[in-house]
């Protein structure tokens, strides 16, 4: 057999796309376009909604004149229920990234060892994350119903509700009702949602332990808590420290929790930025306040996304 | 200090589908530095992991200083193991590492620093203990293995290939260090391994392995010069023994042990000899390796460069060899015939 002939044409074709300022550029293109339309787009619109008096009637800013310098920012900030969502959106964030760490390393730890069924026990605990957010937390307001939540059903059953009863009088625990009910419920449904992609995250972390590391401390005399404690968790930091990055930033700037499960109420107690942005520049009208409030999830994001490029670069030099 | 002995130790996988150990029996003497040589897969690592501990045995029993300790888990054995890898724990620094088995053992605090300031004098490491293993060579590693290994003092040495990370030129002298080190101590060490070099040169006995089993257990002199079948002679050496087809046996010599005829009044009757068809030859400085074919089979001779082999490639060659130097096996099942000596037919081939 003859090798084809290379023809000066051929040749330099494939150099071309050999070389890496035609196949670098070319590569990274339809990510910028997808960043710059997707991403990149809205948030220069924010920015300048927030600083303007648009709203959804008259969404146009036409010159100078619509610029309101920091008024919306100030208006917002002195409104009691921003606050509230701003208080709540911290709080929540860091209650249910506690609990995710502490369970994530629990159900990794659980999901790694060998036992019985572990396939199914692992395709369960994925499922919250493989759900729609917006269907799963339906599914929770329904379990979370008012009248007909099958926990209270379960908890009557079981004489913790009802007349005479640790919970009692009443029949119903009113889930989404009462303050702190409500305030936990939207805890509970965030840990139930990041919990999953946390697990999968650590559990990865843990399988690239060398099992020769692990044999080293059992040889050693390490017990399970002081192989938990010495070996195991300092070496998942980094990993433990994307899965917290990721959980915190889907946790800070989720809108469907609270909006599908309480529309963060009652009066306003599980209001989130999130979903006050929404209230306040879509349904409210005012376009340009809640651009504001979408903005004072920036600082916190810029620091996220400066932590993530920190990891990158240090497991890069690593 | 203590023996080891496992009694018909097994270990099957995918429940009996998968036999890796099969039925071993070996006992190591006091203070013994033990050698387990074989290819890779051959089981040599899955026996010392159950001796470790890190391994369930699916029938049988391992003894350490005449305790049964198969239901002991690995901290309760008195045991150290050094991992081919090193096994380092990545994120702390060397005196952590070395220290961690006495902090396990809730050794106090001084008593901690005294032992790892002995362990690192003994390798040479005392430089080195601020550093992450990450800062480490491969040679220092093996040595922080060692030291963590050492402060337990434990009854046994369980090392897992721990020079195959390190360059030939480093791993010459890791080789001597280690015998060194086990002498001084005096700690019976089982030592695992495929290289034969490493094995030669470092055990008291070999304990050489295939397929699960052990085919002979013996000093290096006995492995090498009268090996037990087969496998045991084309494994150990190299290259390996020759083995010539006659009739229902296989007739086995050492490449080294082929001389040129003297060229006239030859005494056959002390030795065989063969024709050598010489195919190429391969000039290792200090000697050279003749490659040819006796009677249609691979033949290899092994002899001093300057010797002169007066046939050009391709021609004829008469080489004979002692009768002291024959092996003569079965060649049905590979093992070797006892008494050797009787049955060895003479004349030229």
């Amino acid at each position: 057999m003859s090798a084809p002939a290379l023809t000066t044409r051929n040749v330099g074709k494939r150099y071309f796309f050999d070389s890496e300022r035609v196949l670098g550029p070319l590569m990274l293109f339809p990510a910028v376009i997808y960043i710059v339309a997707l991403v990149g787009f809205p948030l220069i619109l924010a920015v300048l909604y927030a600083f303007s008096d648009v709203t959804v009637g008259d969404p146009r800013i036409t010159g100078t004149e619509n610029f309101v310098g920091f008024e919306n920012f100030r208006d917002v900030f002195n409104d009691r229920v921003f606050q509230k969502a701003l208080r709540n959106t911290i709080v929540f964030t860091l209650v249910s990234q506690v609990f995710v760490i502490v369970l994530a390393n629990v159900l990794a730890l659980v999901l790694s060892a060998d036992f019985h069924g572990k396939r199914l026990v692992r395709f369960l605990v994925l499922l919250p994350w493989t759900t729609p957010i917006a269907l799963g937390v339906l599914g929770w307001f329904w379990m979370l119903d008012s009248v007909y939540s099958p926990i209270d059903y379960a908890m009557r059953q079981m004489g913790l509700l009802g007349p005479d009863s640790v919970f009692g009088p009443g029949r119903n625990m009113y889930w989404l009702g009462k303050t702190d009910l409500a305030q936990g419920a939207v805890v509970l449904v965030h840990i139930w949602r990041t919990l999953p992609l946390a697990t999968v995250i650590l559990l990865a972390g843990l399988t690239s332990i060398p099992q020769d590391v692990k044999d080293a401390a059992n040889v050693d005399g390490a017990g399970f808590w002081r192989q938990l404690f010495y070996i195991r968790l300092p070496l998942l930091l980094p990993i433990m420290a994307v899965a917290v990055l990721f959980s915190l930033v889907f946790t800070f700037t989720d809108l469907s929790v609270s909006l599908v499960l309480t529309r963060g109420g009652p009066v306003n107690d599980t209001q989130v930025l999130s979903t006050w942005a929404y209230f306040r520049g879509i349904q409210g009208g005012n376009l340009a306040q809640g651009a504001a409030i979408a903005l004072f999830m920036l600082p916190v994001l810029i620091a996220i996304a400066i932590g993530m490029l920190r990891l990158a670069r240090r497991s890069e030099n690593n | 200090m203590a023996i080891v002995e496992t009694r018909k130790i097994t270990k099957e996988f995918d429940g009996g589908a998968v036999k890796v150990v099969k039925d071993i029996d070996i006992k190591t003497v006091d203070g013994e530095f033990l050698v387990l040589l074989g290819p890779s897969g051959c089981g040599k690592t899955t026996l010392l992991r159950m001796i470790g501990g890190l391994e369930k045995p699916t029938s049988g029993e391992i003894l350490i200083a005449d305790q049964v300790v198969n239901h002991l888990p690995p901290r309760a054995r008195q045991i150290a193991m050094v991992f081919q890898s090193y096994a380092l724990y990545p994120h702390m620094n060397v005196k952590n590492n070395i220290a961690f088995p006495l902090k396990a053992a809730n050794v106090d605090k001084v008593e901690q620093k005294r032992k790892v300031e002995w362990a690192a004098g003994i390798l040479g490491i005392d430089q080195l203990l601020d550093r992450k293993p990450r800062q480490l060579s491969g040679g220092q590693r093996q040595r922080v293995a060692l030291a963590r290994a050492l402060v337990r003092e434990p009854n046994v040495f369980l090392l897992d290939e721990p020079l195959s990370n390190l360059d030939a030129q480093r791993r010459a002298s890791a080789r001597d260090e280690l015998q060194q080190f086990q002498h001084e101590i005096g700690t019976t060490t089982i030592y695992v391994t495929h290289d034969q070099v490493e094995a030669m040169g470092m055990g008291h006995r070999i304990a050489v392995i295939d397929s699960g089993t052990v085919r002979q257990i013996g000093t290096p002199r006995d492995i090498y010069e009268d090996p037990a079948d087969t496998f045991v002679a084309t494994f150990v050496g190299s290259p390996p023994m020759n083995l010539i087809p006659r009739d229902d046996d296989l007739i086995g010599f050492r490449p080294e042990n082929l001389h040129l005829a003297p060229k006239s009044g030859a005494d056959a009757a002390s030795g065989l000899s063969f024709n050598l068809t010489s195919i190429r030859q391969e000039y290792l400085g200090s000697e050279k390796l003749v490659y040819g074919e006796v009677e249609g089979v691979r033949t290899v001779a092994r002899m001093a460069a300057n010797a002169t082999v007066p046939t050009a490639d391709g021609g004829d060659v008469t080489l004979v060899i002692d009768n002291a130097d024959i092996r003569i096996f079965d060649r049905k099942s590979g093992l070797r015939k006892q008494p050797a000596m009787a049955t060895i037919p003479t004349g030229v081939a």
